[in-house]
């Protein structure tokens, strides 16, 4: 078996520079009116208000069935949107789970009744989800999750622990993947659902776990007889592991997979001003150098995925290949030096900012770990 | 997708290179013979004139179709000046002069070699692949307001110290006190080093690939501790990681070729994506190579395996036409141009 990569330029749609223009300019308001800073974006990165300009916009859902309150629009439209959010620090957290991933599982899965009720509500930027999937004893080992669902009288009972479950305490629903069946000695990955959940719903209580960086991004969510009704199940029972495929290939590889740390670069710009010295143009100029490739690399899988390919391969390098720069970055710009006189302070905050969040950047949808092993897998090696 | 004309030439270089033994051409190279058989393969398919305009009796190929055809020169190693010819010729078409048969090599000179109003050219030039082969030179020389000036200059009017780049291939010097059989201005250093930078990115990605290939075919058949290595993990995670080199060389280099077909004259765009390959993808090869090696073990560090082929031309290679310290200050000039608030502008342009 050869392997050979080719990463062609996605089709840019007509109207797609139109595009990038309107969001620049909507941005540039938002920050006019304070919305969100530059280098350091927001505190905690999510904004309720912000996302439903955003949907307002139309920016939300954008790839969606017209029939559900979506746009219609392209694969590289959204990228496009996504892109220069991430670039700006823009606040998308509350919508940006459910814009990703959840609403396309429930269009994919859901019932009309969910599908009427929610998706319009997501595009219009009023909706947060968050996703249940790892668990205590589950994290890379994600099929070996625990937490149960039983069937009852009333629908389905869960009982269990979800953990590091980012923004559950501002999520109205999470997509989670619970155990309905054990796992067959044929099929480790059988017995595992996905299901809707309200997080009104009684008998959930959510805990906060605080990161290094000082922030409340991830949480515990506890189940304890929590009742859900029997419409909630998503799609096939016990094939929840076919059904989260599909969502992965475009969680992989995406801009937000190496845009995380961009605004260092922007800080560093503007510390060093006109009178960089040349080790400081050569270092920024060696981060563009992959920053581009990444882009080249991304938007093509992007544009592959719109063909309806699934490039499993190529996502997984993308992201293995983003993450490792994006988290490295911020040591890299660190011995940088700047002029003299120059103002470091917007710099070094967001050098610590990102020092103090690096470590996640290889860990989360994926550890580096389990992306090269699904690499070495598509390369034959396994 | 390459092109079908890109797809056609890309057939036929493929071909030639396959049924071709260069390992032994490259040892007879790096001997300081010329393979003979090989450039007649390729020159009797007409490729050394694939960038050579129509009107001057050439194929008149597109760009696309040229890179393919750089690309799999990197691909098998192929120890001919034929990726130096594409350069020279291409570079030569864009100044509007008739380039001279045979294989070519080109010097770019701007510190060393000098042509001065009286149209003399004086200095000399160091390191010119294949210089001792080829019977017709392309220096770039400065003139008195340091421009350069495409000179095309009888290998038999210079002095030849012959000398080896790291990948045993020939790297002479030269030097001349002569008058060129033409001259030609009109292009800017920028484009001249670009259009080099460029080729040596897309050759480097074609090593690249090969060198992937020839590692995960090592990994299944080489067998310790009862099982072929590529079983161990810590190999798979070093072949994921090479992959990834490969990938994003891949990538960068396609995207510079890209670039310069849509500006042959290498407008600012262009300059930005060629430096930003030439970065990449030297990193590729340095990274790379040394993965290689690694899985490779003991047999891949001799003469006899053929992996040195590749790894001392991506060494080789990473150095031509500006290594990625020179890029580096290139691509960032252009991205800090704008401030903090065009950094974001200029990455996605």
């Amino acid at each position: 078996m050869t392997v050979s990569f080719r990463f062609d330029p996605a089709d840019m749609p007509p109207g797609a520079d139109a595009l990038r223009a309107e969001v620049r300019e909507f941005l540039q308001q938002e920050r006019a009116r304070g919305s969100f800073d530059p280098v350091l974006g927001t505190p905690t990165g999510l904004s309720r208000d912000f996302s439903r300009r955003v949907g307002a916009r139309g920016w939300i859902g954008m790839t969606w069935p017209q029939a559900y309150g979506g746009h219609g629009r392209s694969q590289i439209e959204r990228y496009i949107v996504s892109e220069e959010m991430l670039a700006a620090r823009a606040p998308v957290r509350a919508h940006w789970v459910a814009d990703r991933q959840s609403g396309p599982l429930l269009l994919h899965y859901g019932t009309e009744e969910m599908k009427r009720q929610i998706i319009p509500r997501i595009v219009r930027g009023e909706v947060t989800f968050c996703i249940g999937l790892s668990e205590p004893n589950s994290g890379s080992d994600v099929f070996a999750s625990q937490t149960r669902a039983d069937r009852v009288a009333e629908g389905w009972r869960i009982n269990g622990t979800k953990l590091w479950t980012s923004f559950a305490h501002h999520a109205d629903y999470m997509i989670g993947m619970f155990r309905t069946a054990p796992a067959t000695k044929e099929d480790r990955r059988y017995g595992l659902s996905q299901f809707l959940v309200d997080m009104k719903t009684p008998g959930i209580t959510v805990r906060p776990i605080i990161n290094m960086a000082g922030m409340h991004d991830f949480n515990e969510v506890h189940f304890q007889d929590v009742i859900l009704p029997a419409e909630n199940l998503l799609g096939t029972e016990g094939r929840a592991s076919d059904q989260a495929t599909a969502e992965l290939a475009y969680e992989r590889s995406g801009p937000d997979r190496f845009l995380e740390t961009f605004s260092i670069l922007v800080a560093l710009a503007d510390a060093l001003g006109p009178d960089a010295s040349d080790a400081a143009i050569a270092a920024v100029g060696r981060e563009m150098a992959h920053l581009r490739t990444l882009r080249h690399m991304s938007l093509s899988v992007a544009g592959m995925l719109n063909r309806g390919a699934t490039p499993t391969v190529e996502g997984a390098l993308v992201k293995d290949l983003g993450t490792n720069w994006e988290q490295a970055l911020p040591g890299r710009m660190r011995p940088v030096a700047l002029p003299p006189g120059a103002d470091r302070t917007a710099l070094d905050a967001v050098l610590r900012q990102f020092t103090l969040l690096g470590p996640k950047m290889t860990i989360q949808g994926g550890t580096r770990e389990v992306l090269r092993g699904i690499i070495a897998r598509g390369l034959g090696l396994r | 997708m390459p092109d079908d004309e890109s797809r056609l030439i890309a057939e036929t270089t493929g071909r030639i290179l396959q049924s071709a033994d260069l390992t032994a051409a490259a040892t007879a190279v790096e001997q300081g013979a010329w393979p003979q058989p090989l450039w007649a393969a390729l020159d009797d398919a007409g490729l050394p004139l694939t960038w050579v305009p129509e009107d001057a009796g050439g194929v008149g190929a597109g760009p696309a179709a040229g890179f393919e055809v750089v690309r799999l020169l990197g691909l098998h190693a192929a120890p001919v000046p034929l990726a130096e010819t594409l350069l020279a010729t291409r570079l030569l078409a864009l100044a509007g002069v008739q380039p001279p048969e045979g294989p070519l090599t080109l010097a770019l000179a701007p510190d060393t070699a000098r042509i001065g109003a009286s149209g003399r050219l004086t200095g000399h030039a160091d390191a010119v692949p294949f210089a001792r082969h080829c019977e017709t030179l392309l220096v770039i020389a400065a003139d008195a307001d340091g421009q350069p000036v495409l000179c095309l200059l009888p290998r038999a009017a210079c002095t030849l110290t012959p000398g080896q780049s790291i990948a045993g291939e020939p790297a002479d010097r030269i030097a001349f006190d002569a008058k060129p059989l033409a001259t030609a201005k009109g292009l800017t250093w920028d484009a001249c080093r670009a259009w080099g930078a460029a080729i040596r990115a897309m050759q480097m990605a074609g090593v690249l690939e090969q060198v992937l290939n020839l590692c995960l075919t090592y990994a299944q058949d080489r067998v310790q501790f009862g099982k072929p290595i590529g079983k161990f993990q810590a190999i798979q995670h070093a072949l994921a990681e090479l992959a990834g080199e490969v990938a994003a060389a891949s990538a960068a280099a396609d995207a510079a070729a890209r670039e310069l077909a849509r500006s042959p004259s290498v407008d600012a765009a262009a300059l930005a994506e060629v430096a930003a390959a030439k970065i990449r993808c030297g990193e590729a090869a340095s990274l790379g190579a040394a993965i290689a090696h690694q899985v490779h073990g003991a047999i891949g560090t001799t003469y006899e395996h053929s992996l040195h082929l590749y790894t001392r031309r991506l060494w080789a290679w990473r150095d031509s036409f500006g290594p990625e310290a020179e890029w580096s200050l290139v691509l960032g000039r252009a991205a800090l141009a704008g401030g903090g608030a065009g950094l974001w502008p200029f990455a996605a342009r």
